[in-house]
């Protein structure tokens, strides 16, 4: 019995025979189109591909013959590729290498037509469908397409119906490995049109008001010969070999080996440059086999899941309906948090946001810093300057508190200190009606005990927001003990409205993010501490493949930052979390960086060398071990204290708070796959399959 | 010709192929402004040296002026289209005259120095806007017998007209229809209707995208005895009937209308020069003798008789209503100088776009027929009015005016 897809929301090929001006004969016109809306874009499952097939075979008996076969997508959409929510559903690698070959088959009836192909990319193009178009002879592009990609490397997986040969072939191999590995590896940044259309990929760019008109006139000169379209020959041999080469490096400094995808699309990149299609095709398959049955990719699948779907359904939230409105904000602070804030909730919710600070110059400054913040994004194109106006007039530094007297939310980004915060809620709360959300963005307090003395405790939350707060996704919602409904729906609405993906978190000490970094990396402190070497320490945990080191993750946090959580911590689980004497003594002599660099090489700064730490040094493979033996206790006890619900969150918060990767699944799938979970708590985090090869 | 006053010329037209009104036809699918804006575009791409921000204006004409005819529809597919922020527009409502009285209302900004360069057009998608959906007459029109209730139903004036006059016989109209048709057909199949048509892409979600190319009312097979046998839906035994109307249409036109100078200036080509216009209101029960006393007017304006005019493109929206006026001024009913290549009876007539596709159809004329001097464009007007502009041809021959190549023929 052939493979199918449960559920296959399947993309239909329609045919329709058109008659553009100037041409003698008919051009079939195919439509991809699930029918649905443009928020279901199409994707690929084994039905779709055999009806695409059925499709091409029928347009070939049409008498007389066509002149052109041209395939487009509904409106905005292209296609995205493979079925990714049918993925998972496959059990062997017999199934996976079916759909590779069924794939291939189709697409292939487009690349060897003698009658000529154009795929028309009228908007998204991601994976197996810029791979179809790649198939076609020719490509039109709409200026309004900003999405074009091959992001297979992002999911453990390869692209696995013709990318690995046809893109190479087609703009050289430096810009496929940049395309088909460098980009999904760089939070998975995709072409707008006009780049693909510089980069080769497509043959023409039209504007979106008439795209499809146009495209189908250049089909006709190109048909009538009036257009000829002559690609630069792209040839194998030693700059192949060293472009491909230059991409292992680029993926080896990055990943240091942790995952399979972007090496094995490497090998199939390197393999292009001297086998023919059909050897290329093959190898491909196997790959896509391997991969899809491997956990990596299926902690991929997993993680883009949940960034998917859970990141904007948040498990535990109140009804919506009990959400307040927010029409005006209040930011206690004006430092960098601060501003970050004001010009996130500006310009998010284009509601007045004020500003107070008890010291006027840094209120100035950091209204200033706001409106500079805004200006860049004018620059960078990414605002117009109408909006930008409307922004920055929202965004205002008032040296009374009383401001704040008809605001619907204040949030507080004042000290880390437990009664200075305290004393903020208190005189925040003569100002504010008593229904205003008083927000909190501590990091590791309670926010219970900011509450408890507050004439109006349920209306305290935590917002909890990660630094650089423009990139982050991740915002942690705190229920404190007397923390009501109604806030909390607030709270996640507003996180919302701010393009933030809200997970619902308990108060407990340090949340979950900070929790589980701190955890990771006070071992290492603690190895260092106990007479590891730097380099030794930093690097042990490179075979995961964390977006950085985490010497360098406390450099950037800020080493008084991360005492600071650390303290915290260590108040609450004092004999998990012990005070690195190298980080306090780093405070203590107002270093930036336990590290220096000599010859390119780590050290620990000479002035953090004391006599006595000598007493264990351990291998890289040991300190990697602890680090993930005390990851899974601590998320064993985290589980236990019900700080979240489930360890989906954790990955979750893990995914969008801290950018671990998608092929650890966040980190609960690995620690499962690793065996580490079982070794230290006795139990996986998830049931096997979930997020590991079936 | 005063100091204030310029020579006005129509540079180019285009229009979308015209689709049948209903939930089958061509456009249902297709948004009305996404017609417009379409014209509009391919205008701007066969006049290339014209630069985009030289269009000081776009009137936009639609008899419906809401949903995707709203929102003013001149500036809204203006925007639409890509034309530079600066580019002012408007919309427009005459009925069936609509861009018709786009063009003359451009050409009045254009005397007057206003504007060097505008687009004007129409459209109407009767698919989505019915005709008379959303209307709500005053009731005093019949309560105080203003005007008849037929005056309200175009068809029914279509009848009026009919009674005015015996020899105005169903069968004199479905020869005129018949012989429309032959017309426009023979128009096809010798390529003179498709350069004036921009293609327009059209999804249907069931079918996907298809692309329109072609009329999709004509009904070239058509005989004498087919007509014959119609219905005639406004009165038992009447003489009106679907093939002897022009259609419920949906379709889109536009055409660029320059200060001469201007145009030379930008090197447009002028494609015809215009002359004089009118607009003439007549009895709303009777409304298709409008352009009768419209053209006459025109013809006084321009110090021209009947006899100067050497092709007439005349809006059928009735077969009878093109009969009385030839009638009216002595010409025969299949005389050669009248809608040459056929008319809105094969055509198809949606409302305020159909103004434009005259004026294209007769600029195209012009420049095949340097033997004729003045053409006219002329449409009659629900409730009652008549429209008409006459033009002159560039590409004269025997222009003997001193400043005629100062224009440049194409």
């Amino acid at each position: 019995m052939s493979v199918e897809f449960p559920d296959e929301l399947i993309a239909h090929a329609l045919t329709r025979y058109v008659q553009p001006f100037g041409l003698e004969g008919e051009i079939a016109l195919v439509t991809l189109d699930n029918q649905r809306d443009h928020t279901k874009p199409t994707s690929f499952g084994p039905a779709g591909l055999r009806g695409l097939g059925a499709a091409l075979d029928a347009i070939a008996t049409r008498t007389p013959s066509v002149r052109a076969i041209a395939i487009t997508g509904k409106p905005y959409i292209f296609g995205a590729g493979a079925d990714v929510t049918g993925m998972p559903t496959l059990r062997s690698q017999e199934q996976v290498r079916e759909v590779g070959r069924l794939g291939h088959e189709v697409f292939s009836k487009l690349r060897d037509s003698a009658i000529p192909t154009f795929a028309f990319i009228n908007g998204l193009a991601l994976g197996g469908a810029l791979e179809l178009a790649l198939h076609c002879h020719y490509r039109t592009l709409s200026g309004g397409a900003r999405a074009i990609a091959l992001p297979e490397c992002s999911i453990g997986l390869v692209p696995g119906w013709g990318g690995s040969w046809l893109l190479p072939h087609l703009i050289g191999p430096e810009q496929a490995i940049r395309v088909i590995i460098e980009h999904p590896l760089s939070q998975n940044r995709m072409l707008t049109s006009q780049q693909a259309h510089r980069l080769g990929i497509g043959d023409a760019l039209f504007e979106p008001a008439d795209f499809l008109e146009r495209s189908l006139e250049w089909a006709v000169s190109v048909l009538n010969g009036e257009t000829v379209i002559t690609r630069a020959p792209i040839t194998g041999g030693p700059e192949w070999n060293l472009a491909v080469t230059v991409g292992r490096k680029i993926v080896d400094e990055r990943l240091h080996g942790a995952v399979r995808a972007p090496l094995k699309a490497l090998e199939l990149l390197q393999l292009a440059s001297t086998a023919g299609y059909a050897e290329s095709a093959e190898a491909e398959t196997q790959a896509l086999a391997e991969l899809l049955m491997g956990d990596e990719c299926r902690a991929s699948l997993y993680a883009f899941n949940l960034v998917q779907h859970r990141a904007k359904r948040p498990v535990g939230a109140p009804a919506a309906s009990l959400a307040r409105s927010v029409t005006k904000v209040g930011v206690v602070g004006a430092g960098l948090m601060a501003t970050q804030l004001a010009v996130l909730f500006a310009r998010r919710m284009l509601v007045p946001v004020v500003m107070t600070d008890i010291n006027p110059e840094a209120l100035a400054a950091g209204v200033a810093r706001a409106h500079a913040d805004i200006d860049r994004l004018v620059e960078k194109k990414r605002l117009n300057s109408i909006a930008a106006s409307r922004i920055k007039r929202l965004i205002s530094g008032s040296a009374d508190r009383s401001d704040f007297a008809d605001a619907d939310l204040v949030i507080e980004a004042v000290f880390e200190e437990l009664d200075i915060k305290r004393q903020v809620f208190t005189e925040l709360e003569e100002i504010v009606t008593p229904e205003c959300v008083l927000a909190t963005n501590t990091s590791s307090l309670s926010v219970s005990a900011m509450a408890e003395q507050l004439r109006h405790p349920q209306r305290v939350v935590g917002l909890h927001f990660f630094n650089p707060v423009a990139v982050l996704p991740l915002v942690e919602v705190i229920r404190g003990e007397h923390t009501d409904d109604a806030t909390l729906a607030t709270a996640f609405a507003v996180a919302q409205q701010l393009k933030k993906s809200p997970v619902g978190v308990r108060d407990a000490t340090a949340f979950v993010v900070n929790r589980v970094l701190l955890r990771c990396m006070n071992e290492v402190l603690a190895a260092i501490d106990s007479g590891t070497d730097v380099a030794t320490a930093d690097s042990a945990l490179n075979p995961l493949g964390l977006p950085m080191c985490p010497l360098a993750l406390l450099d950037l946090v800020g080493l008084p930052v991360a005492l600071h959580v650390l303290q915290s911590l260590h108040g609450s689980f004092s004999e998990r979390f012990p005070v690195s004497a190298t980080l306090r003594r780093a405070v203590d002599l107002g270093k930036t960086s336990l590290l220096t660099w000599r010859n390119g090489v780590r050290h620990l700064d000479p002035d953090l060398v004391t006599a006595e730490r000598v007493s264990e040094a351990l291998t890289s493979d040991q300190l990697r071990d602890r680090v993930l033996v005390a990851l899974a206790q601590e998320i064993g006890l985290m589980l236990d204290e019900q700080v979240v619900s489930e360890a989906a969150d954790i990955d979750l918060c893990m995914l969008l708070g801290a950018g671990w990767p998608f092929y650890l699944g966040g980190i609960t799938p690995y620690l499962d796959r690793t065996g580490i979970s079982e070794r230290v708590i006795g139990r996986r985090f998830l049931p096997a399959g979930v997020a590991t090869a079936p | 010709m005063s100091k204030a006053e310029r020579e006005i010329v129509f540079v180019d037209g285009v229009r979308t192929p015209f689709g049948k009104a209903g939930p089958r036809g061509l456009y249902t699918h297709t948004r009305a402004d996404d017609l417009v804006v379409r014209c509009i575009r391919e205008l701007l791409r066969r006049n290339p040296s014209l630069p985009p921000e030289r269009v000081a204006e776009v009137a936009i004409a639609a008899t419906t002026q809401t949903g995707d005819q709203g929102l003013t529809i001149g500036r809204s597919a203006a925007l639409l289209a890509g034309l530079p922020r600066s580019t002012p527009g408007y919309a427009i409502d005459r009925m069936c005259a609509g861009s018709l009285t786009a063009v003359t209302t451009i050409a009045g900004a254009i005397a007057l120095r206003a504007v060097d360069v505008g687009i004007a057009g129409g459209v109407e998608h009767m698919s989505h806007h019915p005709m008379g959906d959303g209307v709500d007459p005053n009731p005093r029109f019949v309560a105080e017998q203003l005007v008849d209730e037929s005056a309200l139903v175009m068809g029914a004036t279509a009848e009026n007209l009919h009674d005015h006059d015996s020899s105005l016989t169903r069968e004199r109209a479905d020869a005129y229809a018949y012989a429309s048709q032959r017309k426009y057909a023979a128009a096809v199949a010798t390529g003179r209707i498709q350069p004036d048509l921009v293609s327009i892409a059209t999804r249907d979600p069931e079918l996907g995208w298809g692309l329109a190319t072609a009329d999709e009312q004509p009904r070239p097979d058509t005989t004498v005895i087919a007509l014959a046998g119609l219905r005639t839906p406004f009165r038992p035994h009447g003489r009106v009937s679907a093939g002897n109307s022009a259609g419920l249409n949906d379709g889109a036109t536009a055409c660029l209308i320059a200060a001469a100078e201007a145009a030379a200036e930008l090197e447009l080509p002028a494609a015809m020069r215009l002359v004089s216009h009118s607009f003439a209101g007549v009895d709303p029960e009777v409304m298709g003798i409008g352009p009768i006393p419209s053209t006459e007017k025109a013809l006084h304006l321009a110090g021209l008789s009947i006899n100067d005019i050497g092709l007439f493109e005349l809006n059928e929206a009735f077969a009878v209503q093109v009969l009385m006026f030839l009638q009216h001024f002595g010409i025969a009913d299949d005389d050669p100088r009248v809608n040459p290549w056929g008319g809105a009876l094969a055509i198809g007539h949606p409302l305020a776009a159909s103004g434009v596709r005259l004026m294209t159809q007769l600029a195209r004329q012009f420049e095949q027929r340097p033997n004729v001097r003045y053409g006219l464009t002329a449409l009659c007007v629900g409730l009652g009015m008549g429209a008409a502009v006459i033009w002159e041809n560039p590409h004269y021959a025997d222009d003997m005016r001193p400043d005629a190549t100062k224009v440049g023929a194409r």
